[in-house]
């Protein structure tokens, strides 16, 4: 409870602060070519998960949520100055952590030549691997909303972007620190223990008020995309840990037992590069990264191929090949490791261009030193011209007690999306 | 995980091609030209063609796609084009989506060449991504319509080889023939016919022809209208399929050039907030 109240108190003052920067901004500029536009989405999302949960007090089979993601936009100045606010809410039925909020984007730019400034709760992905994204550290993970760890929370940040003939530089500025969100007690998708919001520590003094640092340069050279940089601060991905909570009377058993999150401090550099050679795309991506505790390298690289006009129709076919290597390697119960150690991936992609565009994905991932895969199969296509229906299909397997997919052995889930675009 | 699932254009460049080509002057073709003497002219009047719509510097404009299958089901894309002409290589382009609803937002860079490969950027806004995407692909359908990627990108003279064919008449208005077989095996047409006006030298119609050298596509320019009183450019065109009885209507708005467009318009940063 203590948490939903400190949000929406962020959430108002956020929003009381956007419309009083809007109104002076707007004040002068009424005069030269300015532009109003209300677009988003409203989602209705239901799982259906094939077993009964393997812990206490999950939701056995059904899950369904509602979620809405309205975008406000406003420009003015000819669009040299804008403004981007981006709220987001879902309301799900059953595990109370994945009712939650979050401002995907408060955000202003001011654009000048060849350079432009952008202030506020923003979202920047960097990387071009598809199965993992390892260089992509600005954002925290909104992972209770999807499974892939695609949602991202808005970070604060201010990002002075330099346009080069010799690449792109940007440079950011990080204030304030959002945590991971996890399932909560009644959700699935989740290990044996829940994630503790509270209690919550961190490395730095500062503790969520670090202020973080990043620089990037990225450029366009012939066939290849490439980007390079440097980022210090408060890692991302928490090390969990278990915490036998004090107040054992009135809890249940499986109930006195939380995982503790904490942050740590960490430099790391990072490096992406694309080459897209024909109807191939060669990738690759690398870290460095330094803590107190550790220092380690990881890797993801492959190819994506794309096959056109398979059997003479329209529909696209595209494969794809994806290795994940970190220098840690597996984790056991001695020292912590990396779950993406020595894993192979492999995807189909098939984009059939018609007027509804309906596409199917397919991914497997498998780790190579012990029986665990997982496989993700998607399908979506427009209904008319505003809807968008999905249906997802996922399992996981593995033998590894200390796997992350043993926790989630038992949660193999079909889900169903409608959205509505207005 | 996939994270280009929206939409995946694999080719698309200049989206304003109004007039494709112009043609210049032969005003009496009394005998049947030999092989070598027909090749040239294509060569000389696609040549003179290109030279006349060569100037415009920057423009943009608003397009409308009306889709329809067979059973007369429309369905409508809406899109902004912003394009920036190079006189030493093809142009640069930025084309912006707004609908189908699901997809706006996401937008679309494109450097092209007149030979070779164009480099393509796709920015998928759910994401925040930019994605560098092969271009290879010319033959497939742009967001389901019958244009391909690359009937919509623009006309290099380097992209074709030529064939005069004769005169003939379309709504009472004198027209060239000119054959065009594509240089680029990865095209999705043996060759096209095209129909230019002799008054004006604007694009009046294009057949198409697919691998197999049969009719597959009939494209039909309407109501042009000059601007900064050289360039000609169509407020409509038709875009028949002869094989699966679908068709797609394209409709342009607000043609504007020379609007003070740079090279500095046109990179991934212009892309991530192109609206």
């Amino acid at each position: 409870m203590m948490k939903k109240r400190n949000l929406l108190t962020f959430f108002e003052k956020l929003l009381l602060a956007s419309f009083l920067v809007i109104i002076i901004l707007l004040m002068p500029s009424f005069s030269k070519a300015s532009e109003f536009e209300l677009s988003g989405k409203v989602g209705f999302e239901q799982r259906y998960f094939l077993n009964e949960g393997q812990y206490d007090n999950q939701l056995t089979h059904t899950q369904a949520s509602l979620y809405i993601e309205p975008e406000l936009y406003w420009s003015w100045d000819d669009g040299v100055s804008s403004i981007t606010f981006k709220p987001f809410y879902r309301i799900d039925e059953r595990d109370e952590e994945r009712t939650h909020g979050d401002i995907r984007e408060l955000s202003y730019i001011y654009v000048g030549d060849n350079w432009e400034i952008r202030a506020g709760i923003r979202k920047e992905f960097w990387g071009v691997t598809e199965f993992q994204h390892l260089v992509d550290v600005i954002n925290q993970t909104d992972g209770i909303e999807g499974f892939d760890g695609e949602d991202k929370l808005g970070q604060q940040m201010l990002n002075l972007s330099l346009v080069k003939n010799w690449g792109i530089i940007d440079i950011y500025l990080l204030p304030g620190f959002r945590e991971q969100t996890f399932a909560g007690n009644n959700g699935r998708l989740r290990s044996a223990y829940v994630v503790d919001d509270n209690n919550v520590r961190y490395e730095s003094s500062a503790k969520e008020n670090h202020l973080d640092f990043a620089a990037r340069w990225s450029h366009s050279v012939d066939v290849f995309d490439m980007g390079v940089y440097w980022f210090h601060g408060t890692n991302r991905d928490p090390i969990l840990s278990l915490q036998f909570t004090n107040d054992i009377a009135g809890t249940k058993p499986s109930e006195q037992v939380k995982l503790q999150q904490h942050y740590v401090q960490m430099d790391q550099l990072g490096f992406d590069i694309q080459a897209t050679i024909d109807d191939w795309l060669w990738k690759f991506e690398g870290i460095y990264r330094s803590t107190n505790s550790n220092n380690f390298w990881a890797t993801q690289a492959g190819f994506e191929y794309t096959y056109v006009g398979i059997l003479d129709s329209n529909a696209d076919l595209g494969w794809l090949v994806e290795y994940a290597w970190d220098s840690r390697g597996e984790g056991d119960a001695e020292k912590a490791g990396s779950a993406m150690q020595n894993d192979l991936f492999f995807g189909a992609r098939l984009a059939l261009n018609d007027i509804q565009s309906t596409e199917m994905l397919m991914g497997v991932g498998s780790d190579l030193e012990h029986n665990a895969f997982s496989l993700l199969v998607e399908a979506n296509r427009r209904l008319g011209e505003s809807v968008k229906i999905s249906l997802d299909l996922r399992l996981m397997q593995s033998s590894e007690p200390t796997d992350i997919l043993n926790a989630l052995k038992k949660d193999d889930h079909i889900q169903l999306s409608l959205e509505w675009y207005y | 995980m996939f994270t280009n699932k929206i939409i995946a254009p694999k080719k698309l460049s200049n989206l304003i091609i109004g007039t494709l080509l112009s043609i210049s002057t032969f005003s009496s073709v009394a005998l049947p030209l030999g092989e070598k003497a027909a090749q040239a002219r294509g060569l000389e009047i696609s040549q003179e063609a290109k030279h006349r719509d060569t100037g415009w510097v920057d423009g943009t404009v608003d397009m409308l796609m009306v889709l329809r299958n067979k059973q007369g089901q429309e369905s409508v894309r809406e899109i902004k084009s912003k394009s920036l002409e190079l006189l030493n290589d093809g142009d640069k382009s930025l084309t912006i989506f707004n609908k189908p609803r699901d997809v706006k937002g996401t937008a679309f860079l494109s450097f092209s060449h007149p030979v070779g490969n164009d480099d393509q950027w796709l920015y998928l806004p759910s994401l925040k991504r930019v994605k560098r995407i092969a271009s290879r692909n010319k033959s497939g359908p742009f967001m389901g319509s019958e244009f391909s990627f690359e009937d919509l990108s623009s006309f290099e003279i380097e992209k074709y080889s030529y064939n005069y064919l004769g005169d003939e008449k379309i709504n009472g208005a004198d027209n060239f023939m000119v054959e065009q077989f594509p240089v680029d095996e990865n095209s999705g047409y043996t060759r096209r016919i095209v129909w230019i006006d002799q008054a004006e030298y604007r694009v009046q119609k294009i057949d198409f022809y697919d691998r197999k050298n049969a009719l597959l596509k009939t494209l039909s320019y309407h109501g042009y209208q000059q601007y900064l009183s050289k360039f000609w450019r169509a407020d409509k065109a038709e875009m028949i399929n002869h094989q699966s009885g679908k068709s797609t209507t394209l409709k342009w708005d607000n043609y504007e050039f020379k609007t003070g467009l740079v090279d500095g318009d046109f990179n991934r940063n212009t892309l991530k907030r192109a609206r």
